[in-house]
């Protein structure tokens, strides 16, 4: 368990796996599956990949068809096109008809880097969260991409997951069991939690680290799935330490920290910091450069932590 | 009655739309609310596909030998719903709670709460991609036999989505993917031709390599003949078939023809009375 791997990296291998092992899985993408990885899946099983070309509206409709029509159907692009460009056909005709569809989209988040603001999506957690039926995992590692993608193709309904571009540090053991509704803790400790999801998990265990060497103990959970909440972790968690630090790779505006903190709110209030980005849209820049631009370091979810108990 | 293809009848497909603008009529009026206007443009086109052309079982709606039917205009919904109950996939009864809540029939179909309806639509421009991806499932599970039939407005040819599924279906060669265009002229604003002018639809569909037919939507044998053949025909050339039916909004009540204000809105009470009985439509309590 080290060294650094791109989520994304799972996606075409884990969906080959997926169909040797006899999966009725279809691909459809649009004109990005040498970044998405489907092009792996298109190699190996060229009946089952479908490209839609720069279509995103489109591409979405057809894998609604062909999970209308039996299939288990991934679909993907980049995050901000896959999500915000094709809404309406992923309101409409995938989640109000309840399909088979699982949009896995690659390029989620500033971890994007160089190409900017306009291909950095910070926004597509709310856009999914919020659809009735729609279920949305963001892994935070490779392990757990390939197994997120496991889990949305065994079970029914509409699936958001969330994947990279960038090398992440690996923290799961290949195989790593995940569920929908499960969260992880990856280190307990008693002053405070931290909830993070995707590339802040690797994040927030470095921030324990800080924190340690500051007297402070800190819970790390792997949120995972970020619809539906593991409440039952979340509150426990909650409960022992008092205090809640979320973060996430995403606007904190309709993310992993309005989640918690909706479910905080109307169970167990407890202080609360959301580290995330602030209302704002990305810039170009290299992948660790953005994280400290937008305070998404450890650093940052460490600060956001002693500022936290400082004041409550 | 088995998925096997249906003997063209053209006076029961006549039959079967005149029962079906009776059943338009009188739902949309107990509704109180709904889209008669392009519903009476597409009865004779939905007659003809559930009334002959099409292969189904209303017994087993999930037959994996049927053809589909993908309503991408879906405002026109009392059409289809007609049909589903006259050709019994439910009781007639269902038509009036139309609308109402905890029906089954929701103002726009939705295909988790209807037996036939294939998958939900109402946003406009969506139907053409599902049907495409329906024809792709149906090509990977090697069944040959099926068609899969979508119906398009005209003003719903404005969307970009249909375009792109138009490009689609005619790359990957869908022969088994048949377009249907009530191309009745109107939208909500009025004249398609102002409002946002689409030109020479078949010439279109035709320029993004489909095969592009053109019907009277109204006449039944012609329908029987063009939609009849268009699968063959699409194997024939080797490229999806397009069938542009020159419709009129309304088609068979004199006061909602070629007006487009009657795109969304039901007839009273006093109105319906006369629909029925200008359409002939045997007493209906209202
Ligand atoms: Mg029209």
């Amino acid at each position: 368990m080290s060294g650094k791997r791109a989520t994304r990296e799972a996606y075409g291998p884990t969906l080959v796996e997926l169909t040797r092992e006899g999966a009725d899985i279809v691909v459809v993408e649009a004109d990005l599956s040498k970044s998405t990885t489907t092009a792996k899946f298109a190699a190996a099983y060229p009946e089952r990949f479908f490209n839609a070309g720069v279509a995103e509206q489109n591409m979405i409709g057809t894998a609604a068809g062909l999970a209308s029509g039996g299939k288990v159907a991934f679909t993907g692009s980049f995050a901000v096109f896959a999500t915000g460009r094709a809404y309406d056909q992923i309101r409409n005709t995938v989640c109000y008809s309840k399909l088979d569809v699982k949009i896995a989209p690659t390029h989620a988040g500033i971890t994007v880097g160089p190409d900017g603001g306009s291909h950095q999506m910070l926004e597509d957690i709310a856009l999914m969260r919020v659809l009735p039926g729609m279920r949305v995992l963001v892994p935070a590692d490779v392990h757990a991409a390939a197994a997120a993608i496991r889990l949305a193709a065994a079970t029914p309904g509409p699936f958001y997951v969330r994947l990279g571009r960038a090398a992440v540090p690996v923290i799961h053991p290949e195989g790593v069991e995940v569920g929908v509704g499960r969260a992880a803790v990856l280190r307990e400790g008693d002053d405070v939690t931290v909830v993070a999801c995707g590339v802040m998990v690797a994040e927030a265990l470095a921030a324990a680290d800080l924190l340690a060497a500051d007297g402070i103990s800190a819970e790390v959970v792997d949120a995972f799935s970020i619809k539906p909440l593991d409440a039952e972790t979340l509150l426990a968690s909650a409960r022992k330490t008092g205090a809640v630090v979320t973060a996430e790779e995403h606007s904190v505006i309709g993310g992993l920290g309005s989640a918690v903190a909706e479910l905080l709110g109307e169970h167990r209030p407890v202080p609360m910091r959301r580290v995330g980005v602030r209302d704002s849209f990305g810039t170009s820049g290299e992948p660790d450069e953005l994280m400290a631009h937008y305070g998404l370091t450890a650093a940052d979810i460490a600060q956001a932590v002693r500022e936290l108990i400082g004041s409550s | 009655m088995t998925a096997a293809r249906q003997t063209a009848d053209p006076a029961a497909v006549r039959a079967l739309a005149q029962r079906m603008r009776c059943d338009i009529v009188t739902m949309l009026a107990e509704a109180g609310s709904g889209h008669p206007g392009g519903s009476l443009s597409a009865a004779d086109i939905v007659a003809a596909l559930y009334g002959a052309v099409m292969r189904h079982d209303p017994q087993r709606p999930d037959d994996p030998r049927r053809d589909r039917f993908v309503l991408s205009k879906g405002h026109a919904a009392p059409v289809l719903y007609a049909a589903l109950a006259q050709t019994g996939y439910f009781d007639g009864d269902h038509l009036l709670t139309l609308r109402k809540l905890g029906s089954m029939l929701q103002g726009h179909p939705d295909s988790t709460k209807t037996p036939g309806v294939e998958i939900s639509t109402g946003s406009l421009g969506q139907g053409l991609a599902v049907a495409n991806g329906m024809a792709l499932a149906l090509r990977i599970d090697q069944r040959t036999e099926p068609t899969v039939y979508c119906m398009l407005g005209d003003g719903e040819l404005q969307e970009g989505e249909v375009w792109e599924a138009a490009m689609f279906a005619s790359h990957h060669g869908l022969t088994n993917v048949v377009a249907i265009v009530d191309n009745n002229g109107l939208q909500i604003d009025g004249a398609c031709s102002e409002v946002m002018c689409l030109g020479d639809i078949a010439a279109k569909f035709a320029a993004f390599g489909w095969e592009a037919a053109e019907c009277d939507g109204h006449d039944v044998d012609a329908l029987l003949a063009v939609l009849g053949g268009s699968r063959e025909r699409a194997e024939v050339v080797g490229r999806p078939v397009a069938v542009v039916c020159r419709t009129v909004k309304g088609k068979g009540v004199s006061f909602m023809e070629g007006d487009a204000d009657w795109h969304g809105k039901a007839p009273t009470r006093e109105q319906a009375a006369a629909a029925l009985a200008e359409l002939g439509c045997e007493e209906v309590a209202l």
